[in-house]
């Protein structure tokens, strides 16, 4: 790959622009957010945030790869099951189990499922080995079938319904329809203290800015022009030489490995998790934040996730009937006219100057 | 160079972040007695009016049924500002939308609480908007107001729970059914929290009664095919069947029930969850079959009269009344006597003379325990005619206590009380 000092420079440049922006990004979520909002909206800031995060994990297996993941739930679920659990045991006390077991009997034993989740280590290398684990599987079925476009999002999605579904109808074992609540601390921290909610406000923010910089290096690497390649010419791929669904999978890990981290922060900034929040529609919201975004750039799905959390607070808070159409509309005037998403402005605008200057 | 250059400012970038979080754990340990507290509270009441908010789901699945409540909650605050507002000061409305959605229902309870400064919040149906938004009045140490019948075995100094506890509704239709010599029940319900602790309990009283479960069956919220579970009915043939489904699944059972030839002649069924507004919708005629409540719309008093041409003159929804509505109806007029009574719109205050603060519901006379901040309520058990009200067939004698935790009930578990109990705090 040949290529002139020019285009190099240029590469350069554009690259460490984005390194700087996302510095902007850190500085703005993480010292200047915490000054000037107050403790509901930066509650609310990381709500979106752990939204953002499911995104940045999005753009990658979307937007670069391709991969029209309309079941990230799934993996969402996973990561916020596992820290509800655990928060569920931790409120419960060392010898205590969750309070809607105790009507069934009080003196069962925990279901030996819940066990390992009394410890804070298990359920925080659960958050981030279980989906390793549980998409790796996946993905490798479904990479090495080739299964690909509008099945593999049929599929994605398919599980993401029949996960909600199992939880819904295991009332007795996971809290089923009604999820779990009432959490009281936060791996020893209480929750009702502001100062802890900060606390879990900027880890989430610390933590979207560091997918951030995951999927930035991805992108510049080797294995970045890959994924684009593969989502671009599979068949090319392969004939050079790659196994594109060695390329998707990794993808595909990552991004289900960001799901499952920002489930497992939603849960203390939230306080309620249940098959609600990881079913179809939740799947889909996560999706069009990343559209809305743009899904191909590193910044548009994060901001796109933390613009559309935004719109739907502000909103509802305005128009409490009709905010629902409201937001419906913007999007599809969004997806109109700026069909790569808010991130390609930019671009457009600096598009719509040379070609002034040429017609100059 | 340029990968080295990158790596090294990566991780700068990373260590600086972790530093700031890291710097960011100052808080308490839970347990701790220095454990501050959340802000102060912002409510402000000095001039001429008080803010409350409302949450009910204007938009998704629940609309349907909480819109009502809604608009009944503005039609008592309406009526309550036309007679002098509450401790003179005029009641301002600040609504808000919970989109059926749990974390919306938290997200807004602390925006109402935060940001509209208000005194207290009215809303809430489904168990889950409800533990959804507890902890937020908890931490806050504000008041909500749920008014929908439920599971019980909760109590929280912060919730007021105006509609009926389990021994106020699901006992009084076990009663009912001992009255009429039932021999053998089956249990059927959506799969969620409700039905499952009705059950449990029904399954418990049911033995102390004598009656014989023969069959007991869940199908999800949203799921409308009961044609299996129908089936299990029929070979079961039980004497009633006890319905604690909810929403539009009751649809597809009435559908299921009516296919598999079943009537309210041979199999009636006794629900707790189809009122005045669901029974014309049903799909099916289901004249016939029970349902226990609280509050009927033929409730005969001079208060549900008034009440019923007011809700008819408002520019409402509806112009039936259901149980919910009146329950919601009637926490708007407790809270005024609460805070008349306190003098105050202090929570603490408050709460400390709610015991005793009554009103003259439509219901009857209700009045507030505040031990458990449930309110005493008459069981009821309609028996649905032809115009789709209900003719009230049995009645509790006089209005039943609160009970969530169902301490006057000796076949109720103790080790699972003092558990639960224990668990609620």
């Amino acid at each position: 790959m040949s290529t002139t000092p020019v285009e190099r420079a240029t590469t350069f440049a554009r690259s460490w622009g984005s390194l700087v922006g996302i510095g902007v990004l850190a500085l703005l979520l993480i010292v200047v957010a915490p000054a000037v909002l107050d403790e509901f909206r930066l509650n609310n800031l990381g709500k979106y945030c752990c939204w953002a995060i499911v995104a940045v994990g999005i753009g990658l297996s979307w937007g670069r790869g391709g991969m029209l993941v309309l079941g990230q739930g799934v993996f969402f679920a996973i990561g916020a099951y596992a820290m509800a659990m655990h928060l569920t045991l931790e409120t419960a006390g060392p010898d205590g189990i969750p309070v809607f077991m105790i009507l069934y009997d009080p003196l069962a034993p925990l279901p030996g499922f819940w066990v390992p989740f009394r410890s804070p280590i298990f359920t925080l290398a659960a958050v981030v080995l279980v989906p390793i684990l549980v998409a790796s599987v996946l993905g490798f079925a479904i990479f090495k079938r080739r299964v690909k476009g509008a099945y593999f999002a049929i599929l994605s999605q398919a599980l993401a319904v029949a996960l909600a579904y199992f939880i819904g109808g295991t009332i007795k074992l996971t809290g089923g329809d009604t999820g779990l609540s009432d959490f009281k601390s936060f791996f020893g921290y209480d929750l009702a203290d502001p100062v802890n909610r900060r606390m879990i406000y900027t880890i989430t923010a610390v933590v979207l800015v560091l997918c951030m910089l995951v999927v930035w290096q991805l992108y510049r690497s080797r294995f970045g022009e890959l994924l684009v390649a593969t989502r671009d010419a599979e068949e090319r791929v392969r004939f050079l030489g790659y196994d594109p669904a060695n390329i998707k999978l990794v993808a595909f890990v990552v991004s289900a490995v960001m799901a499952s981290i920002g489930g497992a922060l939603f849960v203390p900034i939230v306080g309620i998790i249940s098959p609600k929040e990881i079913g179809a529609a939740a799947s889909i919201l996560l999706i069009a934040g990343v559209a809305l975004g743009g899904r191909a750039s590193l910044f548009g799905p994060a901001l796109g996730a933390i613009l559309l959390g935004y719109g739907r607070s502000t909103l509802s808070e305005r128009f409490e009937n009709g905010w629902i159409y409201i937001l419906a509309l913007m999007f599809i005037v969004v997806t109109l006219l700026l069909p790569d998403g808010l991130a390609s402005i930019p671009r457009r605008l600096s598009g719509v100057v040379t070609s002034r200057r040429r017609t100059a | 160079m340029t990968r080295t250059r990158s790596r090294v400012a990566a991780a700068s970038v990373i260590a600086l972040a972790a530093a700031i979080g890291l710097s960011a754990c100052g808080g308490s340990k839970a347990g701790d007695d220095t454990t501050s507290t959340s802000s102060e509270s912002c409510v402000d009441t000095s001039g001429d009016t008080v803010k409350l908010g409302l949450i009910n789901s204007l938009t998704g699945a629940m609309a349907i049924s909480e819109t009502t409540v809604s608009s009944v909650l503005h039609m008592a605050a309406d009526e309550i500002n036309a007679d002098g507002g509450i401790m003179g000061k005029q009641i301002e409305l600040v609504q808000e939308d919970g989109a059926t959605d749990w974390p919306t229902f938290a997200e807004k309870t602390e925006k109402l609480i935060t940001k509209d400064c208000v005194a207290a919040i009215f809303g809430g149906w489904t168990s889950s908007s409800r533990k959804a938004m507890k902890p937020v009045a908890e931490k806050y140490n504000s008041l909500l107001f749920y008014p929908v019948q439920y599971e019980g075995l909760e109590a929280s100094k912060n919730i007021y729970y105006t509609g009926a506890t389990t021994n106020q509704q699901i006992l009084p239709a076990m009663e009912f059914l001992k009255s009429k010599g039932v021999k053998t029940l089956f249990l059927a319900g959506s799969d969620y929290v409700f039905p499952r602790t009705a059950n449990a309990i029904i399954k418990l009283y049911a033995e102390e009664l004598g009656i014989e479960i023969v069959g007991e069956e869940y199908v999800p919220l949203d799921k409308d095919d009961w044609t299996t579970q129908v089936s299990k009915i029929v070979d079961a043939k039980p004497d009633f069947i006890f319905n604690t489904i909810n929403g539009s699944s009751n649809v597809g059972f009435i559908k299921a029930y009516t296919d598999a030839g079943l009537t309210a002649e041979t199999t009636p069924i006794i629900s707790v969850s189809i009122a005045e507004e669901e029974a014309p919708n049903m799909g099916a005629d289901v004249t016939g079959q029970y349902a226990a409540w609280n509050y009927f719309q033929s409730v005969q008093s001079p208060a549900n009269e008034k009440f019923i041409a007011d809700w008819v003159a408002y520019d409402g929804p509806s112009d039936v009344t259901s149980d919910p509505m009146e329950a919601a109806y009637d926490s708007m007029y407790l809270y005024k006597a609460m805070v008349e009574k306190a003098g105050s719109f202090d929570v603490d205050k408050i709460n400390a003379v709610s015991d005793g603060v009554s009103f003259d519901a439509p219901e009857g006379t209700v009045v507030i325990d505040g031990e458990n901040h449930h309110i005493s309520k008459p069981g009821l058990i309609g028996q649905i005619n032809a115009d789709n009200q209900f003719d009230i067939v049995w009645e509790s004698d006089g209005p039943i206590e609160p009970d969530p935790f169902l301490e006057g009930y000796s076949w109720f578990p103790e080790a699972t009380r003092d558990a639960l109990v224990a668990a609620a705090g």
